[in-house]
Order: C-alpha cells, then structure tokens, then sequence
C-alpha cells in the first residue's frame, strides 16, 4: 500500500523527537566515535546522526519505540547530516554514508514491524534539516548583501543527502524546520535534478517553522508566502513543525488547509521550552491541543518535534484514529 | 482549486480575475533610468535600494530588476543588488522579476530569492531547444515566466505574427514543458507609437488586439508589458508621456492586459487628464486620424514639463528628534538619521547621551513589537542597521571626548562577545557590543555560530577582561553551559556574562553558575552591560560583586530547588531505594557533651548581635540589595544608611536596658534511622526508643546520581551510634511592652523597627547557639572558624532545619518537638496552629553528619502521604491538610 492511497483514508502518524530520546542514554564522547572514529581529531560528542553508524542499536530501539507507540512513519536520524552541518565536526566524508546507514537501520526496522501487522504498513521518511546556514539572509548586520552559503553549495549539499537517503531505503523525503524558504527551494532543485538522474521518484514532503509571534518564518515569509513558494514541486504534503507548541501553530495550519494542493501536516514540539529549554508538556495536554485540530480536519499528518516521546505519540495516535483525514481541494498530482 | 498565478516575496500575491492590474516597478533597470544606472555604475548600492524602495511606496506589486548594460558585470550586479533587496523587508514585501536577456544572469538571479519571481524573459528567438530548456529550469527553479513574442524571425510587430508566435510559445510549454499555464505571461511588444513612421500607427491597436486574442484563447495565461516604450517619443515631456501611459493602459486593461511594468509613482489618474490632451493622445493610441501624430506633438511643445509625483508621506519629519530617531529605528530608515543624530548630540551635550538616551529608547520600542509579534527578524535587523548608523556617527565625538577626558591612554579593558555554536541570533549582542564601546571597552567580537573551542581560544590569544556570551534559542542554553564547563577545565577566572532572549537569571543560577568558579552573571539587557561589566572589571570591585552573585545564585539554586516541579513522581518504595548514600561504616560519630536537655535563660544580647544577618533586614523594608553592598546603593544607599543606624541605636537601647529577653533550649538524644523516622532513645543501651520523628521523602524523578533527600538519611541506621539534636530559642520575650510603648507614641516607625529587630535577634540567636553546639556542647566541630559572611553562606558542617521549612514542610512535628524540649518552661508555647509564641521565636533539628544539607522537598505521592500518616497515627485527609503545599495531586 502506497503512503498516498493511506492518506486518503486517514490520519497517518509521525514519530517524535529524536534527540530527546537519544538524551535519554546519557552518552559520551566515546559512544559518538565508536571504533571506527577513535582517533578523529576533532570532538564529536552532540553529533547526534553519528550514532547511525557509531550506535545503531540506540536509534533502531528509538525508531522501535515509535512504531510501537503507533507511528505510522519514522524519520531517519539525518537532521543534520549534509556536509554544511558536517562540517562542524569535520566529518564531511562521512556524509553519504551516515545518510545511508540512518536510512537503512530505518527500513529495517519498519519491515520488522510491517512483516508482523501487515494489515498496518511502516513507512521511513528521510529526514533533511535546513543546514546551520542561511541563504537569503546575512549573519553579518553590518553587510547586508553577505551570504554566508551560496545556493549551488546548498543544492551540491542535499543531493548528496538525498542520493544516501534514497539509496538507504528511505520511502520519502522530508525537508524539515525550514527557516529560511531559499535553503528548501535549493534541496528541492537538488531532489528534482536527482529524481531525473535516477529515473525514480520519492514523495517529497515540506515543513516549515514559524519561530515567533509575528506569525513567519525566520526569513520572513508568511505561511502563504512560504506554501506558495515551493508549490512548483508537486509535493506529497506541505506543513509546520517545531518552534512553537501545538495551539500556537493553529492559524499557520488553517492557511495551509484552505490553500495547499497537498496533504497538510503538524509536527509541534511538546509545548514550550521552560527557561531551562526542557519540554514539560504531558502526552495528554500534547494530545488534547493536537486533537483541536484534528477536529477541524485541518491536517492529514500529525507527529511530534521536540520534546515528545512514545508517550506523546501514543496518546496522538490515539486521538488521530478518531478523526477522518482533511480533504485535499485538489486531487494529488 | 483555481488556476491564479500566485506570487510571492515575503507576502503573498494572488491574481484572480477580480484583481486590479498590477504594477510591476521598473525604475530599478539600468536600461530605462539613467539615474539607476549611474548609481549601479559607481556602486552606491545602498541608494539604488532607495529607488527600489521608493517603487514599493509608490505601490508597486512587483519589482523588475535589470542590470543589462556593456559596461556592467551584469551577473554580479544583479546578485549583489537582489540580496541587499532581500534585506530590507519593506522591498522583500514583494515578489521580485528577473529581468535580462542573458540567461546565465537571470539564472543567478533566480538562485537568489526566496519567494517565487518571475523571469522576464524567455522567448523562441534562439529555438525550441533552447525555449524548452530555459523553461524547464525556470519550472525548477520556482518561478512564474514572461515569454516575449519573438522568435527566429524576429519580434513581432503585428497582430498576427503576435499571436501566432504566443499560440506556438504556449502549446510548448503547457504540452511539452508541462508548465503551469498560470504561470505563463506573454509580453506582445509595446511599441512607440507617434514616431512619424507610417508602419507604427497600428503599434497600440495591435498589441490592444493581440492582449484580447490571448486572453481568449490562450487559457489562464497573462498579459503584461513595459509601457513607457509606448511614448518613447516623447522623452522629456513628462506630462504628455503620463498622458499616455495612463490613457495606454485604460485601454490595455479593457482588452485584458492584467499586469504592466510601469512607473508607479508617475501613473496619472485617466479621469485627471486634460480633455485636450486625452483627445489627442487617444487619436494617437487607436490611431482614429492621418493627423494624429502631428497634432500631439504640437500639443506636446505648448506643454513642456514636469509630471507629477506622488509625495511619500514625511509627515513623521516633523515631530521631536527623539520621535524621529525611534521611527527611523522602528521602519529601518537611514536617510536621515545622521541629521537626526547631530541634532541630538546637541541637544543632549554628549555623544553618550545620545546612545543611552533617544537610541536606546527606540531600540526598546523596536524590542517591545519584535516581542509583540508587530515586527519581525529582517526588519529588526534593519534597525539594528540603522542604529549602527547613528553610533558610527557619533564615533568621532565619542574619540574627541575621551582625548578630552585623558582616558584614551588608559588601556581599554577588552570584552569578548559570541552568540554561541547552533545559534545564528545576534541582534542582541550587537546592540551589547555598541552599547560597550561606546562606554570604552575594547570588543573583540567572533559573531555568531562560535564553536566553544574558539571563544576559549580567542579569549586567550587576545587576553579579554570577559566573555560575553549571547543566544536566542533554546539549544543555546546548553551550549553556554558547554562553553562555562570549557572555561573551567581550561582554569580560566575570567568573568563570564550571559544575556540573550532565551537566559534567564534563575537558568544561569542553576545551570552555568555551579561549572564555573570565575564569575558569572545574567546581564538583563543592554544597558544592564555597563555597570556588570565595569564592576567585574575593576579588580576593586571585582571580588566583593562576584561574591555578591554567588551568593545571590547560591539562594536561587536552594529557592528553585525547593520550588521545583517535576512532572515526573517516582513510587516511594523506588524513592528510598535511592536515598542518600553514606557510608556509615567510615563515619566518626561524636558523642555530645551531655544527652537530655539544657536551658539557656538571659543569654547575652550583645553576644547575639553580633550574629545578625541584616540583609532580610532591609527586605522587611521593601529595600532590595544585600548587606552591606546595600548601605552604598546608589540607589536605596542614602535610606539603608538611616535604617541601618536607627535600628543600631535601638538595638543599643534594647542590649541597655535589657527590654527584650532571649531564651533558649537544646536537646540530644542517641537516635537510630528506621526508613524515614528518627527513633530516639533515653541512653545508648536503651533497648527501646521512646519517641520518634517522622520526615518526608522527595519524590521527584532525579537526574542520575541524585539521590532523592530525606532528613532521616543523616542519621545512622545502627542502633546506639549516632545523635540527633533539637532546639527552639525566642528573643521575643519583652517585645509586647516595648511595643507598647511606641503604640502610645503612635511611632509606627519604632513599632515596626521592634519588630523587626526582635526577629532578626531570635533567627542570630539560632545561628549563635547552632555555633556554640557545633564547636562546644556537640562539639562535632571543635576547629570550626567561619565568618558571619560564611555563617550566613551555611558553610558549617551540619544543618539546622526546621519544621514548616523546605527539608521538613509539617508543621506539626512541632507539637513532637517542643514536648520533648519542654519549651514552654523557657517561655515558649505553640498556638492551635503550631505557631509559635512569642512570634519572634526559632525551633529546629540539629543533624551533624558532614553530608546533610538543606533542600526542598518538593510535592509528594499520595502513597507516601498514606504511609505517613499511617506512621503518625493521623487521618490521611489530616495530613494532606497540612501538606497542602507539597501534594502533587489535588484534594
């Protein structure tokens, strides 16, 4: 069963946060490098998409506590797996293969699950964060014109994340916490040029962050500005995730319900970070907000960001059996 | 859902058969103005912004960029100019069009924007080929398409070869290409009209045709054009030319052309033109008489002049230079603010005056609607720009008056600023950075994104006096106690400054302050930066204030702890299995210098003041600071002062003629911890107990390594080892007559001073005596040699807790505790309530293992309330009375 035939029956669940989960195993500099990177010279404690390939027991019993709370689709553990976010770490050889591995461990994982329910199919979603660069705006106030990545660098730099994705079995691609509309037009110029050069093609999903009250992204643009932008790209869905919790981000979804020709999706964070940056949303208070939309039928994909556990998509994959999917106004391309 | 072009720049457009025409601005192309192209050319960037601004004021929906000329890098001048538009989101408002001929220049153009543009344009004139592969990247990239009629004859200049080269143009695209047909627009050549040239009379009419075929029968496509070509000859005659445009595009619009590159600043109003004028003009565009060229150009000579500009509203010009410097800082305008500035700098006598006065006062509107959600992070960066602007005027004024002062040969002490790693935010530390330099401290600024590593190591190489460290997103957080950790493994001392929209004074305490032994402070905003940074750098000061933070962060550690809520309970049972590990086998135990009671009437008040902790003093005040920075407050100092010797000279008076009275009593018993009871007993080899005290457990889920507290822990669990000591002292007594007295005096100032003094004395009293126990009647702690300051600190080994406090919040193992103290004979009694009377009283626990320490308890499990009571031989629904507080359940 295709995920595009699922979604016209229902409300497909996404799987939660990632770090909070890896958080958990209080790890050290030592699980981060494994063997195979004992003698890297730089740190790599924090490198989180590392532990694909340094731990890969940690992430699949993550990915294995998803599915099992009753996510439909988990994301691979590539947040920031391009060479840009890399490079921090120095680890820019690594890139493809770390995409490959988190892919791989993934799918694993989801045929385990799939093979026992056959009934309820388990779907890896490549995970493409927004790099820790910026196209359109300057990290320098004082030049305005500066940039501190260019797009071919950013274009370069996802199809090499992609390429590891699709090749590691992912069933779709997701570009994630999108800050900055220009970042996601160049990952979206590189996935259409990567389909081309590999005669296949992945449903390619979006979502967006809104990370203040002014109701935009960090780049600036309103969320119609921003779903008008990557139109051009039949996409399989379209949506907002992190930043704020899950009433806060209502408004942006109703936007997106009543003018995106794709599936609509809503990842929040477990509420807002207390002054000390931890999520203390219970998976109830989490649930109860995310349902409100549910409701109104606003969204055909729900999960969770920052902050959620299995409990937390448990309780809203509870809710979501509740609810019929919204309608697309036009049929999917 | 319809098939509308959308659009979009930081907003959105959406064209809808019900949409007015829109206006595309075309003064920003080298080709069309003569004054962007000489601004281009001698790379005044920033003021060719301002034609582009000015085009938006104006009302433009779209803006054209071209940069085609011999003489220019075009490709470069393209990119440079369409990233500083996409800083200044007044401009970035709207979607942007492409505009060249060359490929590879609208092709880099396209990689700059963020929103969806329009190319302008692609045409058949080099093929199909080259059509198809244009288009195809165009529809990758993410843009909305001008397709001109042209081909590989040629323009088309008449109504035929017009729509047939669009018809050709269309099926390629919407067949082949599979481009939305929305997002087509097809420009069918505007030419000029009134030239003399027999073949051009029919330019308008066809084109007017041409617009109406297309719209018919090329479905969901749009028309557009550059106008101005239209009244090409008539360059210099504004007038005649506005004239033109307006009645071109009246009749445009009606065949259906729906958007147009125009001057939208210069658009006369059709209705407003002259009769005269429109007549001819008309005559001209439908080309209705042989004549009609020669008459409009007689016309034109009698008519010479300018056009009309829509005035940009300055009303916000006239108001006070402090209005007009929070205005250009709220909409990002540069223009002015070097007027604005020295106008200011006169007015205010000093350059520094200006920053910390009307800029400061903007910035702060600008942060009160950036936190509101009115404005958002380009336009704040704007401000930030223009504030910048200000500053570096003010710079040489800033230098004439530090030459003036002599403080120039001073070595400015160096502060190193960084907005940490994963964090991209540094409005906030810009500001900081300016705000510091401008109060003569040296900035070694690293940006933003700073790996650890690099604040440690630039911190070194430029030996800085501080480390300032900023950030805006929760992840920030952690990283600056990553980089405080570093500080510390490298044994810096240097002082080390927190601030940005995510920190907190409470995050700081708890989190940053503990891995760190230099000091470090949470800086509210900028203007807090000054005085922090000039005490933490004076080597005067510099000790007494980082004490001074310590301590205060030291109390809002114990306060938060207390205070804390986790969400997450733990099971009792799970919670004493992580009780406090001590190792009893290597404990010392101390025997006391008795077992049983000991009274102590009378004790000397000038013993007891000596141990007065005058900081909670002032509280009761209302006056914030601590003791005895506070007596020199630049604010409250001149008031604590007069407090502060009133209440000596009445304490003087009170030790004098003895008007109040402190007593006290102490106890010790052998004691042996069963779970969380303490089991006393009479003597050691008492078999068995013959009262016992009961504590309560945290029960929060702890961190690993944290064990979950109770007071019981700190007994040994071996029968006939260890002791547990208890106390209640009062220096209330003698309070009421003192009281009294001033009562009759109606002087509520000594009433409240009493009061006041007689608490302080019973809480010095405690401290005294907890004293006099640790070193002598316990005697656990027979070298013991602290300060007041370190009393105060709680260094001592041991603690005192008390009943109703955090460690130990029921109350009513008072009633326990002043039976076995037989405190009533000292002049002591509990309420109802197990209040105690005289109010100016302490009671408490001694416990003298080196590892008992003070905490909060925190809310409890209704299992453990059960087991409680059930120890106490209370009713459940008693106990959850009195532990009301601490419940994590509601009642």
């Amino acid at each position: 069963m295709k995920i595009e035939d699922i979604l016209k029956e229902r409300i497909l669940v996404l799987d939660g946060a990632m770090g909070t989960m890896i958080q958990r195993h209080k790890l050290e500099e030592a699980d981060f490098r494994g063997e195979r990177l004992k003698d890297h010279p730089h740190p790599l404690k924090g490198n989180n998409d590392l532990l694909s390939i340094t731990r890969p027991d940690i992430i699949k019993d993550i990915h294995r506590q998803y599915f099992e709370a009753g996510a439909d689709m988990v994301e691979t553990n590539t947040f920031g797996s391009t060479r840009i976010a890399q490079a921090d770490y120095h680890l820019e050889f690594l890139v493809y293969e770390i995409n490959y591995q988190s892919a791989k461990i993934a799918k694993e994982v989801a045929e385990e699950f799939t093979a026992r329910e056959p009934h309820k199919p388990r779907f890896v979603a490549g995970s493409m964060g927004p790099t820790t660069k910026l196209a359109s705006m300057s990290p320098d106030v004082n030049n305005p014109g500066f940039r501190a990545v260019t797009y071919d660098e950013l274009v370069e730099a996802f199809k090499e994340q992609a390429k590891g994705l699709i090749d590691g079995g992912a069933d779709a691609l997701l570009l994630e916490t999108i800050t900055d509309t220009l970042n996601v037009k160049a990952a979206l110029f590189a996935i259409q040029e990567l389909f081309e050069e590999k005669g296949k093609q992945l449903p390619v999903m979006v979502s967006g962050t809104i990370t203040d009250a002014s109701g935009r992204i960090l780049s600036g643009q309103t969320a119609e500005a921003f779903l008008i932008s990557v139109s051009h790209v039949p996409l399989l869905s379209i949506g907002f995730n992190c930043a704020l919790g899950a009433s806060a981000l209502r408004p942006y979804l109703k936007v997106l319900h009543e003018r995106a020709p794709f599936f609509v999706s809503a990842y929040p964070n477990a509420g807002l970070p207390n002054e000390f940056g931890h999520y203390d949303q219970s998976p109830e208070q989490m649930a109860k907000e995310v349902e409100e939309y549910l409701k109104e039928g606003l969204v055909n994909i729900v999960g969770g960001c920052c902050g959620s556990t299995p409990d937390h998509i448990r309780k809203i994959a509870e809710a979501a059996k509740k609810y019929k999917p919204r309608e697309v106004a036009v049929e999917h391309a | 859902m319809p098939k509308y072009l959308q659009l979009s720049g930081l907003e959105a457009v959406t064209i809808t058969p019900n949409s007015n025409f829109i206006n595309i601005g075309e003064r920003t192309n080298v080709t069309g103005s003569a004054k962007f192209l000489k601004l281009i050319k001698e790379d005044k960037f920033e003021e060719a912004l301002e034609v582009a601004l000015d085009q938006v004021r104006g009302g433009a929906q779209v803006i054209d960029v071209n940069m085609d000329e011999g003489m220019l890098d075009s490709k470069a001048a393209m990119v440079k100019f369409l990233n500083l538009m996409a800083a200044e989101p007044e401009i970035a408002v709207v979607p942007v069009m492409i505009d060249s001929s060359k490929w590879e220049v609208i092709e880099a153009g396209l990689k700059c924007l963020q929103g969806k543009g329009i190319v302008n344009s692609i045409s058949l004139k080099s093929g199909e080929e080259d059509f198809i592969r244009q288009a195809k990247l165009v529809k990758k990239y993410g843009a909305a398409v001008v397709v001109m009629a042209f081909d590989e004859q040629g323009q088309a200049d008449t109504y035929d070869r017009r729509i047939s080269i669009c018809k050709r143009a269309y099926d390629i695209l919407v067949e082949r290409v599979k481009f939305p047909p929305q997002d087509i627009i097809f420009d069918p050549n505007i030419f000029p009209v009134a030239t003399g040239i027999e073949e051009h009379r029919n330019y308008a009419l066809d084109f007017f045709r041409a617009t109406k075929w297309i719209r018919e029968n090329l479905p969901h496509a749009h028309v557009s054009g550059g106008v101005s070509n239209v009244s090409f000859s008539f360059r210099g005659n504004q007038k005649v030319r506005e004239a033109m445009h307006a009645a071109f595009l009246y009749y445009a619009i009606q065949y259906g052309m729906d958007m147009g590159i125009v001057n939208p600043t210069m658009l006369e109003v059709y209705d407003e033109i002259e009769k005269e004028l429109l007549d001819k003009v008309e005559d001209v565009l439908l080309n209705r008489r042989d004549d009609a060229t020669e008459r409009l150009l007689e016309y034109a000579e009698k008519v010479k002049g300018s056009g009309k500009k829509k005035e940009v509203e300055d009303e916000w010009r006239k108001g006070t230079v402090e209005g007009r410097i929070t205005h250009a800082l709220v909409k990002g305008i540069i223009d002015y603010i070097d007027l604005d500035t020295e106008e200011a700098r006169v007015k205010y006598g000093k350059p520094l005056n200006v920053i910390e006065g009307p800029l400061m006062a903007g910035m702060n509107v600008v942060g009160d609607l950036f936190g509101a959600g009115k404005m958002f992070l380009p336009q704040v960066v704007k401000s930030a720009r223009v504030m910048k602007k200000s500053v570096a005027y003010l710079e040489p004024f800033l230098q004439e008056e530090k030459r003036k002062n002599n403080s120039a040969d001073k070595a400015a002490a160096k502060i190193l600023l960084a907005t940490v790693k994963g964090d991209v935010h540094d409005i906030g530390k810009n500001i900081v950075g300016v705000v510091l330099a401008c109060n003569n401290y040296d900035i070694v600024d690293l940006g933003v994104m700073v790996p650890t590593e690099k604040i440690i190591e630039a911190a070194k190489r430029e030996k800085v006096d501080a480390v300032g460290l900023s950030g805006l997103i929760t992840p920030s957080l952690d990283e600056m106690v990553a980089v405080a950790k570093e500080m510390q493994r490298e044994k810096l001392e240097l002082p080390l400054l927190i601030g940005g929209a995510t920190t907190s004074r409470i995050h700081t305490a708890v989190k940053i302050d503990p891995v760190y032994e230099g000091p470090v402070v949470h800086v509210l905003d900028a203007s807090r930066s000054v005085p922090v940074a000039s005490e933490l750098i004076n080597i005067q000061t510099r000790e007494s204030f980082k004490q001074r933070v310590k301590e205060e962060y030291k109390a809002l550690r114990t306060d938060h702890a207390s205070r804390q809520q986790s969400k997450n309970y733990i099971t009792l049972e799970e919670a004493r299995n992580n009780r406090t590990k001590i190792d009893w086998n290597t404990t010392s135990y101390t025997k006391p210098s008795f077992v049983g009671r000991k009274e102590f009437i009378d004790y000397p008040l000038e013993e007891i003041r000596k141990y007065i902790d005058w900081t909670p003093f002032f509280q009761t005040w209302m006056l914030a600071g601590r003791y005895p920075g506070i007596l020199n407050d630049s604010v409250v100092g001149v008031e604590a002062k007069k407090l502060f010797n009133d209440a000596n000279n009445m304490l003087d008076d009170i030790v004098k003629n003895k008007s109040l009275q402190a007593n006290g009593i102490i106890a010790f018993y052998p004691a042996e911890n069963k779970a969380d009871d303490v089991l006393l007993y009479k003597s050691e080899n008492d078999s068995k107990s013959f009262a016992s005290f009961h504590f309560l457990r945290q029960q929060n889920k702890k961190a690993q390594n944290l064990p979950n507290f109770c007071l019981a822990d700190f007994i040994s669990p071996e029968k006939g080892k260890d002791y547990f000591g208890m106390f209640a002292v009062t220096a209330g007594l003698g309070l009421e007559k003192l009281l009294e007295k001033h009562k009759a005096n109606h002087d509520d100032y000594s009433d409240i001073m009493a009061k006041a003094l007689a608490d302080r004395l019973a809480e010095a009293f405690a401290e005294c005596l907890h004293e006099k126990v640790r070193k002598e009647l316990w005697g656990y702690a027979k070298d013991e040699n602290l300060t007041n300051e370190q009393l105060i600190g709680e260094e001592y080994k041991g603690i005192r807790p008390a009943p109703g406090y955090p460690a130990c919040p029921d109350h009513t193992e008072k009633k326990l505790l002043f039976q076995l103290l037989e405190a009533e004979n000292v002049g002591i009694t509990l309420t109802e309530s197990y209040a105690m009377y005289p109010g100016a009283s302490v009671s408490g626990f001694y416990f003298s293992h080196p590892n008992a320490k003070y905490f909060g308890l925190g809310k409890i499990e209704k299992d453990q309330v059960v087991d409680y009571a059930k120890r106490k031989g209370m009713d459940v629904a008693e106990i959850e009375k009195w532990l009301a507080p601490n419940l994590s359940y509601d009642i």
